[in-house]
């Protein structure tokens, strides 16, 4: 199960994820963004628009590693990865 | 009368109440989020929230105990096939590379949100209305104006006509699309829906939202090669009717204000530029008298700020023959406030606007004076009484 690092910024909007230990499985950043969703319901969209991309100011880390493909996820994500989802730093 | 008034701003909604003889703001949600448009559903007392988050999109948020606490509700999106002609970004376009080209439509913003007895109404950015008919449980977009020919027809099935008279604002986050931002309901007739969108111009609907119209006569485009055209890039800043007389109907927009008393069939110019009351973002129509309305006029849309540094609200109440520049209790010099198009609004006897540079003003006698609610608010975006 790779582990999920959040921004505390997502946690006003999920709190009950608030100190959580975040384990969710998949092999693909995408399966870990629905494996979020299953956790809180609604974060999909918070880190992706409808047809899956991710946000403009989002980022995700696999490892030390910002995802390449933004579009479809595809990066791929192993059973030890640290996946950190974070704000992107794009401006002011 | 409910006497308070939601504010909605750059960094959170405030909620503006009288206690102890003097209005008071006092932040109710939101905090550090934009707030493009928060309102009460009239029928189901329900508060909405269209929220712009800077990272996370476009959220719809309600409250169901008036504002003391609030949650995310069914989220709004664009369904799967929903495309729209864009153009390409002008930096990136060579030699015969102008043209638009179909790209996937997503939710860029939530303008607006509008209410009748059996529907919640959401404007956004690309372009798209969405309804709902289940109190907000579920939106549904209203594929009779998103596949209207004006703009290129139905692109769910092909490739349409492969034109667009639509054009973008920059109000628009990240893209530059088309935003639909006034939505107004035929107190009359639920199925009659005026809206308003940048820059397209007004449409119509009087089968509740299977089939729309183009309600452009008259305007006058002072930036287009042909004035009157019934395209070409209308940009409405707001439409609002009256809410008896609801064929009155009055828009401000870049070349003036406009005027309609037969349902925006036609539009007159009623504007005074000699008087300042030219440009500007909002306007407020009198529930009772079609022919009265207020506006917060700005000078040109050139320069977008105060008339020689003073705040004033304008008036008529022989639909825009004259205009009254109502001055008590506004500042007179070195203010320079810019009220947007959401930032107005009207409820009996109470005005209350909000401006860009956080102030806040209600007047409770229909205009005359003018007392100030606050000074240090984040932008204001939204004022509506509920």
């Amino acid at each position: 199960m790779a582990r999920v690092e959040l921004t505390p910024h997502l946690f006003l909007y999920f709190p009950k994820l608030e100190g959580q230990a975040l384990e969710v499985d998949g092999t693909t950043v995408a399966e870990i963004v629905q494996g979020m969703e299953a956790l809180a319901p609604g974060f999909a969209f918070y880190v992706c628009d409808e047809v899956g991309r991710l946000r403009q100011h989002v980022n995700i880390f696999v490892g030390e590693r910002r995802v390449t493909d933004r579009a479809t996820l595809t990066d791929a994500v192993s059973e030890d990865s640290r996946v950190l989802i974070l704000q992107a730093l794009s401006g002011g | 009368m409910s006497g308070r008034i939601l504010i909605g701003t750059r960094k959170g909604t405030f909620a503006v109440e009288k206690n102890g003889g003097s209005w008071r703001p006092k932040l109710i949600g939101h905090t550090g989020a934009g707030v493009n448009f928060v309102a009460r559903d009239p029928g189901t007392g329900v508060l909405w929230a269209a929220l712009g988050h800077g990272h996370w999109g476009a959220k719809l948020s309600r409250s169901t105990d008036d504002g003391a606490t609030w949650n995310d509700a069914p989220q709004i999106g664009y369904p799967e096939g929903a495309r729209h002609l864009l153009p390409p970004p002008p930096t990136d376009t060579g030699p015969g590379e102008g043209a638009p080209t179909i790209k996937p439509a997503t939710l860029l913003k939530l303008w607006t949100l509008g209410f009748g007895p059996d529907a919640i109404y959401a404007g956004t950015i690309p372009g798209g209305l969405f309804v709902s008919r289940d109190g907000g449980e579920s939106f549904e977009l209203n594929r009779g104006l998103w596949d209207h020919e004006s703009r290129g027809g139905n692109l769910f099935d092909g490739d349409g006509s492969g034109e667009t008279m639509w054009y973008g604002t920059p109000a628009a986050e990240g893209e530059f699309s088309p935003g639909l931002h006034s939505i107004v309901v035929d107190p009359r007739d639920p199925k009659r829906i005026l809206v308003a969108i940048s820059t397209a111009g007004v449409f119509e609907t009087t089968d509740g939202g299977e089939t729309w119209r183009s309600r452009n006569k008259g305007l006058r485009m002072d930036y287009a090669p042909d004035p009157e055209a019934e395209w070409a890039g209308h940009d409405p800043h707001a439409i609002m009717l009256c809410h008896n007389q609801p064929d009155h109907v009055w828009q401000q927009n870049h070349c003036g204000v406009f005027y309609s008393y037969n349902g925006a069939e036609t539009w007159r110019k009623v504007s005074d530029p000699d008087s300042g009351v030219h440009f500007g973002f909002p306007v407020a129509a009198d529930p009772d008298d079609g022919r009265t309305a207020w506006l917060v006029p700005g000078l040109s849309d050139m320069q977008r700020v105060t008339v020689d540094g003073s705040l004033f609200v304008a008036r008529t109440r022989d639909g825009g023959e004259s205009w009254e520049r109502l001055r008590e209790g506004l500042p007179q010099e070195n203010a320079y406030d810019v009220v947007y198009r959401h930032a107005l609004d009207i409820d009996g006897e109470l005005l209350a606007f909000g401006s860009t540079t956080g102030n806040v003003y209600v007047s409770e006698d229909r205009g005359e004076s003018w007392h100030a609610a606050a000074h240090n608010l984040p932008p204001v975006y939204s004022v509506r009484f509920g």
